[in-house]
């Protein structure tokens, strides 16, 4: 079922990505909130100097939705993608940055040392697919990932949202970029969210630094996976509306019962459902 | 397609051409476009860039009017010249036309102001690695 509900199961991205796909990406606010979301979280983890105007590559840029948070933050940026109909919706709106039709598993076709960094929001599980006979997805990914390191400046990072179809392709995409000659690894958004989860790799050419922290991780992980069940079942037994059998509130209960069926009862007291002391 | 994107673009994804580099620029239809002059941005590009193709290519499109052809020495505070490579970087927009690979000859359309640089799968540069696959 879910193999029918992921595009690249579709069609290629030139052939999926057509002129009605594309309009929704001008006109469908739900699409736009979501993808400038991931975009603003993708820039958050690009960690590009602050005051300085940087010189980006947003692969997969589609109608230019991720290129327009990059304006925002006084960024200039370059856009490949391979959607003609996509290109033409961002051509439409008037983008600022610069936008080229190309494959990203063809290389970047970019002079060396060229950007301060690459974003690329939900265009790298496309990769992993093979739409013609020649092509091998393992050797595209490779050469992606070598041309991209190539061109990006020695400091600079590369920071992929994207929807990995199993483990084995999170797997196959980041050996790729090590075998490319990149540091970093996979960051995954609230990972106990089925919705709200959400996979960035970051890559980083210089060296290797600690990765930057995932959302949403703060401690829920664990206190759920180690729940008590003795807290568990008690919650349970008072939600149907019994009590701890031989707690006081369960005498209480059953001697209210025991009125209510007319038999003789004593009075409940401070004494009722005490235990008699040892001296007895 | 502004020139600043030429001056980074190279064709050494086809097979058989190392460099690809600078791509010869044929223009049909071009238009200027205004873009906020940003100073430090345009001081950051110009060690990154190649200076000289972009002369060239600005001369061969018939828009190097006030551009020198090599950079000034205190580029960091020369006001004119930072907007004469501003204009020339950013301003210049080319909306027709061809990129020619300069080894091989073949040429990548521009349509809209949008290079088409995809390649054909025999055209495409075999990576040398010791992958295994």
């Amino acid at each position: 079922m879910s193999s029918v509900r992921r595009p690249e199961h579709l069609a290629p991205p030139e052939v999926f990505y057509n002129d009605d796909e594309a309009k929704k990406y001008s006109q469908n606010s739900r699409i736009i909130e979501i993808q400038e979301q991931m975009s603003e979280r993708a820039m958050e983890l690009l960690m590009l100097p602050e005051d300085k105007p940087c010189y980006v590559l947003d692969i997969g840029c589609g109608s230019g939705l991720s290129g327009s948070v990059l304006d925002e933050q006084g960024h200039f940026w370059v856009g490949v993608d391979i959607s003609p109909a996509m290109l033409d919706v961002a051509h439409d709106r008037e983008v600022e940055g610069d936008l080229i039709l190309g494959d990203m598993g063809e290389g970047m076709p970019f002079r060396a040392g060229t950007f301060d960094g690459a974003i690329s929001i939900s265009a790298l599980q496309w990769l992993c697919n093979a739409d013609k006979s020649s092509h091998n997805p393992v050797k595209r990914l490779y050469k992606f990932f070598s041309t991209l390191n190539a061109c990006l400046s020695r400091t600079a990072r590369a920071v992929f949202q994207f929807y990995p179809e199993n483990s084995s392709q999170v797997e196959l995409i980041t050996s790729q970029a090590m075998k490319a000659g990149f540091y970093g690894g996979v960051v995954v958004d609230y990972p106990n969210s089925t919705k709200a989860k959400k996979f960035f790799l970051v890559l980083m050419t210089g060296g290797n630094m600690p990765l930057p922290k995932a959302l949403g991780t703060e401690g829920e992980s664990s206190s759920v996976q180690y729940s008590k069940k003795r807290e568990q079942l008690d919650s349970a037994r008072n939600s149907r509306g019994k009590s701890l059998k031989n707690s006081r509130q369960w005498i209480l209960e059953k001697k209210e019962r025991r009125r209510r069926q007319g038999k003789t009862t004593r009075d409940d007291s401070k004494y009722t459902g005490r235990k008699r002391s040892g001296r007895f | 397609m502004k020139l600043l994107t030429h001056n980074v673009l190279s064709s050494k994804c086809l097979k058989g051409v190392s460099v690809g580099y600078p791509l010869r620029l044929n223009a049909t239809d071009i238009k200027v476009v205004d873009v906020d002059y940003n100073s430090e941005f345009v001081q950051r590009m110009i060690p990154k860039i190649n200076y000289s193709a972009l002369y060239d290519a600005a001369q061969s499109i018939g828009h190097h009017n006030g551009l020198p052809d090599t950079v000034a020495e205190d580029y960091e505070h020369n006001e004119e010249f930072l907007k004469a490579v501003h204009h020339v970087l950013l301003e210049v927009d080319i909306v027709s036309g061809d990129l020619e690979c300069p080894e091989s000859g073949r040429k990548f359309p521009i349509t809209r102001g949008i290079p088409n640089m995809l390649v054909n799968e025999n055209e495409v540069n075999e990576i040398n690695d010791s992958n295994g696959y």
